[in-house]
């Protein structure tokens, strides 16, 4: 009888790939939110296990800063195209352009508040009713309490107050005219298990997880890539290092950390001695203590 | 992924109710933090905010404070979702606010849980909220409750005032539906006993929290007796070399199935038999909860979402009468009058509440026919009727199958949780 139990990432994987056919099956058109990061690619691959032998019934969506890593855009590429899938690109560079948003200037100017409004215009524009995201609980602290539907009112916006209560699993997709969902199938992983998963599917990655040598610059302790998007202080000085990234966000704003992990193994390892959280690499958490939780609010990932 | 697995590591949820004063918090806060799950940049930010308050030591309770509206009223309002692993096994934790009018979070946390996590404060000693959250523990069949008497340092690792809490809580607890309940004298503050074995109870001859977490036997807890595979959604691939393939998807509520079985088809009644079973790409010999799985069956039978393959010999009640224990959820009360969409398994419907058999008061489990106004938070026992029939099982033999909510159709709201009795 105890021969009937499930391995933890089994039971997860097996919870994702429910909530993903809900997702079909409860929208009309829903769309994966594709950033090209390592928990959207495991989405993907999660997507894919579900409906085979079936292609992915989604597009894949990428918001695009215009400051991505050139990697992240290749693996994305290829991805769509050995999946068959469909491929949906929202430009921040488009929005700046029509005057929705306006660049920030100065040493840490950023692209990644703008994406929110890039986000609501591709869903708008594309009549996309649920959206589906790579985004896990155990992120951050505004994102403890997110459902696996999240509902979001006409502006897209995030109201923690008015959020359905989610038992059992059963999900609630009902919805008004206008309104859309973004659905969250991995919220109940941590960054260890999707590494685990990764190395036991065998799922591909970009180069950049792995071990590179790269020339960076450091600043208020994080290791920053040099490139045309990252604006520098005179004093800053150029050092080439050996660095790997534990997320894949915007050139400017996501800090290397140095490592020789060039293997999932090495990497599985090196996590499991970490002291920091993965956020800890990226500024635009730092803002502020609630920074997540404001950009949630207006309708960020 | 192969059947072994990668890790030989098992998931246990569990739920945690209680309010700010009974240490809730710090108890959380130093099972992530002695089990090593903190990192340095929240261990840095919780410090920060432990000096900032004035105080000396570091408030473990921060490390679980959620949302700006909470941090600045000190208070919990909605249900966090929380995270650890052990070598044994991988935690979630859910964390809910124990006043009572967060009961619909509380039985929303329960909901999902193997495990309940009640707390005591050792001076104070079982009180109306204790009694409320083991209640509900109970209506939501979590198979197990561990009670946690806190703040034992407060009372001097007395081993007498201990037993007299274990005896009160025993005699509440005959009249309750669990199975296995246990008793750990902690101190979250100090750590005694939640990680660490404490040295100042030499009396206490259990284990500690962390260990009774790791090892408490889960494999029983779903129904492996009744198969039950609700179809939520079939597979067409419209491929050349899959033209003929039809895979019904879903994940597996109850039972055994395994390839070569005869099902039926319910509520069609046609009988096939299995010819595959396959978890993504690779075909696995048995599946069972909570199993998501596409299954072939031999014949081409129409099968459609909402539909639920059982066994001939072993099927679900089929009913459009049911009678249930249910909590409200909603601002909005319940009108007698609204129809309502009822989700059960993958199925839905409409449903109009025929009957308030009555109102329980959670407090002093006394049940109120008088009262028939059902509000927010409210628990109470109804009768409905449905447009068409459930398929459905008890919710004492299967949560899966026994379970559903109701949806207002005005405004789209989850507004009731029900159990079928």
């Amino acid at each position: 009888m105890s021969n009937y139990s499930l391995r933890h990432l089994q039971e997860l994987e097996a919870e994702s790939i429910f909530v993903i056919r809900e997702v079909f099956a409860q929208f009309e058109n829903p769309a994966i939110l594709f950033s090209g990061g390592k928990d959207s690619i495991v989405l993907t691959h999660l997507a894919k296990k579900a409906f085979w032998p079936a292609k992915i019934p989604f597009p894949l969506v990428h918001i695009d800063t215009g400051h991505n890593f050139p990697e992240t855009i290749d693996f994305r590429d290829k991805l769509v195209e050995n999946l068959g899938a469909r491929l949906v690109v929202g430009l921040v560079q488009d929005s700046i352009d029509q005057g929705k948003v306006a660049e920030e200037t100065g040493l840490n100017a950023s692209r990644n508040a703008l994406q929110t409004t890039t986000l609501l215009d591709t869903i708008e524009a594309n009549k996309f009713d649920a959206a589906m995201g790579g985004a896990r609980r155990d992120e951050e602290k505004a994102r403890a309490k997110e459902r696996f539907f999240s509902h979001r009112d006409d502006f897209g916006q995030w109201d923690p107050k008015n959020q359905r209560p989610e038992l059992w699993n059963i999900f609630n997709g009902k919805k008004n005219m206008g309104e859309h969902f973004r659905v969250f199938p991995i919220s109940n992983w941590t960054e260890m298990d999707v590494w685990q998963y990764i190395l036991a599917e065998n799922i591909p990655l970009p180069s950049l997880y792995f071990a590179h040598e790269r020339e960076v610059i450091e600043r208020n302790g994080t290791l920053l890539a040099v490139s045309d998007y990252l604006n520098m202080r005179g004093d800053e000085v150029k050092m080439t290092k050996t660095v790997r990234y534990r997320t894949c966000g915007d050139m400017p704003i996501t800090g290397a950390v140095e490592s020789n992990a060039s293997t999932l193994e090495d990497i599985i390892v090196e996590i499991a001695a970490t002291r920091m959280t993965e956020r800890g690499t990226r500024a635009d958490d730092k803002r502020s203590e609630t920074a997540m939780e404001d950009r949630k609010k207006q309708g960020y990932f | 992924m192969t059947q072994s697995g990668y890790l030989d590591m098992e998931l246990l949820r569990f739920t945690t109710a209680g309010s700010v004063d009974d240490g809730k918090s710090t108890l959380i806060g130093r099972l992530l933090y002695d089990s090593k799950s903190i990192f340095e940049d929240q261990l840095e930010a919780v410090k920060g905010s432990s000096q900032k308050k004035g105080l000396a030591h570091i408030d473990l309770s921060l490390l679980t404070d959620g949302l700006k509206d909470e941090r600045e009223q000190g208070i919990t309002i909605d249900v966090a979702y929380r995270y650890f692993a052990t070598p044994r096994r991988k935690f979630i934790i859910a964390d809910t606010p124990g006043h009572i009018q967060y009961t619909r979070n509380m039985v929303t946390g329960a909901s999902t849980a193997n495990l309940a996590l009640i707390l005591i404060d050792a001076r104070k000693g079982v009180i109306e909220q204790t009694y409320r959250h083991s209640y509900i523990a109970s209506l939501l069949q979590i198979p197990h409750i561990i009670v946690c008497v806190n703040k034992m340092d407060l009372v001097d690792y007395d081993q007498e005032r201990f037993n007299e809490i274990v005896k009160t809580y025993e005699a509440f607890a005959s009249k309750l539906d669990v199975q296995d309940i246990r008793f750990i004298p902690i101190s979250a503050l100090e750590g005694d006993n939640v990680v660490n074995r404490s040295t100042k109870t030499s009396w206490y001859e259990g284990s500690t929290l962390l260990h009774t977490l790791e090892n408490i036997h889960i494999g029983s807890d779903y129904n492996h007796l009744d198969a039950r595979f609700p179809i939520q959604t079939v597979i067409r691939p419209h491929r050349q070399e899959y033209h003929d393939f039809r895979g019904y998807a879903g994940r597996i509520d109850g039972g055994v199935f395994r390839p070569g079985e005869e099902i039926i088809v319910l509520p069609s009644g046609f009988k096939s038999k299995i010819k595959e079973i396959m978890v993504g790409e690779e075909k696995v010999s048995e599946a069972f909860p909570p199993m998501s799985v596409t299954m072939t069956l031999d014949d081409d039978i129409d099968v459609s979402r909402g539909d639920m393959l059982a066994k001939p010999n072993n099927q679900p009640d089929s009913t459009q009468d049911l009678e249930l224990m249910m909590c409200w959820l909603n601002n909005r009360g319940l009108n007698p009058s609204s129809k309502y969409i009822l989700r059960h398994t993958s199925n839905e419907m409409r449903t109009m509440v025929k009957e308030v058999i009555y109102k329980l008061n959670i407090n002093s489990l006394s049940k109120d026919e008088s009262d028939k106004n059902i509000g927010m938070n409210d628990i109470f026992r109804a009768k409905l009727r449905t447009t068409k029939a459930v398929l459905k099982d008890a919710y004492r033999k299967n949560r899966n199958t026994g379970s559903l909510i109701l949806v207002d159709e005005a405004t789209n709201e989850t507004v009731a949780a029900g159990m079928i009795v």
